[in-house]
């Protein structure tokens, strides 16, 4: 290993070019890390304005301000630019700031790779935007994109379909470069078990992605040829079966939430020790719990898809197997609840998301076993009650961790602290706000309202109301956070090297805030 | 081995892994088709076997009603008869029309759905013209048979099943000559 790293001799001064060029060349770590994260919040702003099209249509029963084709699309494109464009960048981007420094490495295992991978999110985002304004208008598929009705969308789905390629090539290569840091790239004497959770929960997605990215690479591939070459992977006519495209969908697609949830587990499995001033409760049982989760994924896929007419002993099957996923979600939950339990706890900003995250992630896992319920599944496909479930868990769940995660290392990153006051009131904000749209989704959802309609009957408008006043203030809460990151960068206040006294990973112990711009070149000294 | 060749190694597996995954995404469409048969799912486009017990179940009897429609074509598509009251355990055979109106022949083929949808297990087809595709000329007008027996294990709770065809255009790609597999 020294020998690598003996070939630069510079440690705290930055050999780099200025300006833009400084972002388009740079291989290192940190640079693409903050690249990641400002990407995935312009992005996040993006989808939330589809969202606020999508509130605001709703707040009244009866067509307003969009017709269904666009209101369609907004649902589409909402979805797919906040999983792809949104969640999964940030933790990726947290992946890229955190990993190295956690593990005592000097930076990624590919950095070019990095780079690349980093540098593909862009176009596939613009072809994502510029979708809206083709002939025939956004595609309204559904983030899932089910055949028959991509072969017969416009030509933006083309476009969709090009922007999926381009960001699960971006995604495997992010992986790739992931599992490689973490297995190859640790300090001598940081062995596996060792490691941040936050290492080992990045590790198992990292694994999931190569797994199932390509997956859904080769489904929206066949709606491509189905599309424009004549087979008939989806169509009926010449042979195929459009429920064939939702299997190979959801195999991509439930292994995709955990994707997006793991890390956010390993983000909170940061946060709450340091705020109970105790070690993770449990580490050995988190990471095979964490692990099991992932492997679980692969075999529940068609609890999405009970209604398309399977036979009741598959049903059966995927109920009991997805039922078994609460035990290791369980094990967690308890594991950081056990953490807190006699803690010396302080709540700061990253502690009040970490304990909003713990309360309303498990609340959408509840109701997540609740739909995993044949029998109540099947009352409850497509209502809203499924959209309530899921919000709780991706947003309440990895957008909470992931303010959560930027509120905790920002002072390490920036070297400054942000305004404490503001923060709170950030969250607070943001914890009604989110409550305020989504807990009333659930009623909807039990009355029977449908999803991804832009009209609804009359008994449904003072839930709606509700629905859309909370989306308004949710999304107005994150000018917010925008303005607290930047007032913080530009005149925050000097933070300390180790700025949460219950922190003990190598960023806060051996690195001083801001970190250098190389850091561990020489690997540090373990105890 | 130098780091550097170690991180090399281990990206060359892991891509091999993502380029497998890729071809796993393909290999489900034989997996999917082959789970299919073996369990008897999804069995639009062959044969039923007769039902063993040929027994006529005169205590009830079921009403059959047909539909038809079509999708992306010009095609007039259409049952003769709307609907049939029968037994379950008799033989029953229907005829459905369609007609090329345009002026250049046309490749197609029917699809068979049923309602309610547990009703398709009981549903046996000994013949139908939804197993084979279908050459019509320009202005040829064809009736077709389809030749089916209700299971008398149906349950007592159902008491009308609708029939309901949806008639596609076969374009010139995907013409190629599909199998009804073991008819």
């Amino acid at each position: 290993m020294s020998a690598v790293l003996d070939t630069h001799g510079h440690d705290d001064h930055a050999h780099h070019p200025t300006g833009i060029m400084r972002w388009v060349t740079t291989t290192n770590h940190k640079d693409i890390g903050t690249m990641y994260l400002w990407f995935s919040f312009t992005m996040f702003l993006v989808g939330g304005i589809m969202a606020l099209v999508i509130r605001t249509e709703l707040f009244a029963p009866g067509l307003q301000i969009v017709d269904p084709e666009r209101f369609n699309a907004m649902t589409t494109y909402h979805g797919l630019i906040m999983v792809f464009g949104a969640i999964m960048p940030a933790f990726v981007g947290f992946a890229n700031w955190l990993i190295p420094m956690q593990i005592g490495a000097p930076d990624m295992a590919f950095p070019r790779m990095n780079n690349l991978s980093f540098w593909l999110l862009p176009p596939a985002a613009l072809l994502l935007i510029v979708a809206q304004f083709t002939p025939g208008g956004g595609a309204g598929v559904g983030w899932t994109m089910y055949a028959p009705l991509t072969v017969q969308a416009p030509m933006s789905m083309d476009l969709t379909i090009f922007a999926v390629h381009i960001l699960g090539a971006s995604s495997i290569m992010g992986s790739i470069n992931i599992i490689t840091t973490i297995l190859n790239m640790r300090a001598p004497g940081m062995g596996l078990m060792r490691i941040p959770l936050f290492c080992w929960t990045w590790l198992i997605t990292a694994y999931l992605l190569i797994a199932v990215m390509p997956v859904l690479a080769g489904a929206v591939t066949m709606t491509l040829t189905d599309r424009h070459f004549g087979t008939t992977f989806f169509n009926a006519a010449g042979g195929g079966d459009p429920v064939l495209y939702q299997h190979i969908f959801w195999f991509f697609g439930h292994p995709e939430v955990y994707i997006i949830a793991i890390p956010a587990f390993g983000v909170i499995s940061q946060i709450i020790p340091a705020f109970a001033r105790k070690p993770l409760f449990g580490y050995t049982s988190m990471v095979y719990a964490t692990a099991s989760i992932a492997v679980l994924s692969f075999l529940v896929w068609a609890h999405h898809m009970y209604t398309v007419g399977m036979p009741v002993e598959g049903q059966l099957y995927f109920m009991y197997a997805t039922v078994l996923i609460a035990v290791p979600t369980g094990v967690k939950v308890f594991n950081w609840v056990a953490t807190m339990w006699r803690g010396s706890l302080t709540f700061e900003t990253p502690m009040l998301f970490a304990c909003g995250f713990l309360f309303l992630f498990t609340m959408g896992g509840f109701t997540g076993l609740v739909l995993s319920i044949v029998p109540i599944d099947v009352q409850l496909h497509d209502t809203y009650y499924v959209v309530a479930h899921f919000h709780y868990v991706m947003v309440a769940g990895a957008l909470f961790s992931a303010f959560g995660g930027i509120y905790f290392w920002l002072p390490k990153w920036t070297g400054k602290m942000y305004n404490e006051t503001l923060g709170k009131w950030h969250f607070w904000l943001s914890f009604i706000f989110f409550n305020m749209t989504f807990f009333v989704q659930h009623f909807l959802g039990l009355a029977g309202m449908p999803r991804r309609i832009p009209d609804y009957s009359l008994q449904f408008t003072e839930f709606n109301v509700i629905s859309s006043i909370g989306a308004w203030g949710f999304g107005l809460s994150q000018l917010l956070f925008l303005y607290i990151v930047v007032s913080t960068i530009r005149s925050g206040k000097k933070a300390a090297d180790k700025q949460w006294d219950g922190a003990d990973s190598l960023e806060w112990t051996h690195l001083p805030s801001p970190p250098p711009y190389h850091s561990f070149e020489t690997p540090p000294v373990l105890k | 081995m130098s780091l550097a060749a170690e991180n090399r190694k281990l990206l060359l597996k892991l891509t091999v892994i993502a380029v497998g995954m890729f071809g796993f995404g393909f290999a489900m469409v034989p997996f999917y088709k082959a789970i299919c048969n073996v369990t008897g799912l999804n069995n639009l486009l062959n044969a039923d076997r007769t039902p063993v017990n040929t027994q006529v179940d005169m205590t009830r009897s079921v009403t059959f009603q047909f539909d038809a429609n079509t999708r992306g074509t010009t095609l007039k598509f259409k049952p003769l008869q709307r609907h049939v009251r029968m037994h379950p355990g008799e033989m029953t055979v229907i005829e459905y029309e369609v007609a090329n109106l345009s002026e250049v022949p046309v490749v197609g083929q029917a699809i068979p759905s049923y309602g309610p949808k547990t009703a398709a297990g009981y549903v046996k087809k000994l013949e139908c013209f939804c197993f084979r595709q279908q050459r019509l000329e320009a202005g040829e007008v064809r009736r077709m048979p389809v030749q089916f027996v209700l299971d008398g294990d149906l349950p007592r709770d159902v008491n009308t099943i609708t029939l309901s065809y949806t008639y596609f255009e076969v374009n010139a790609a995907a013409a190629a000559p599909r199998a009804g597999g073991e008819s």
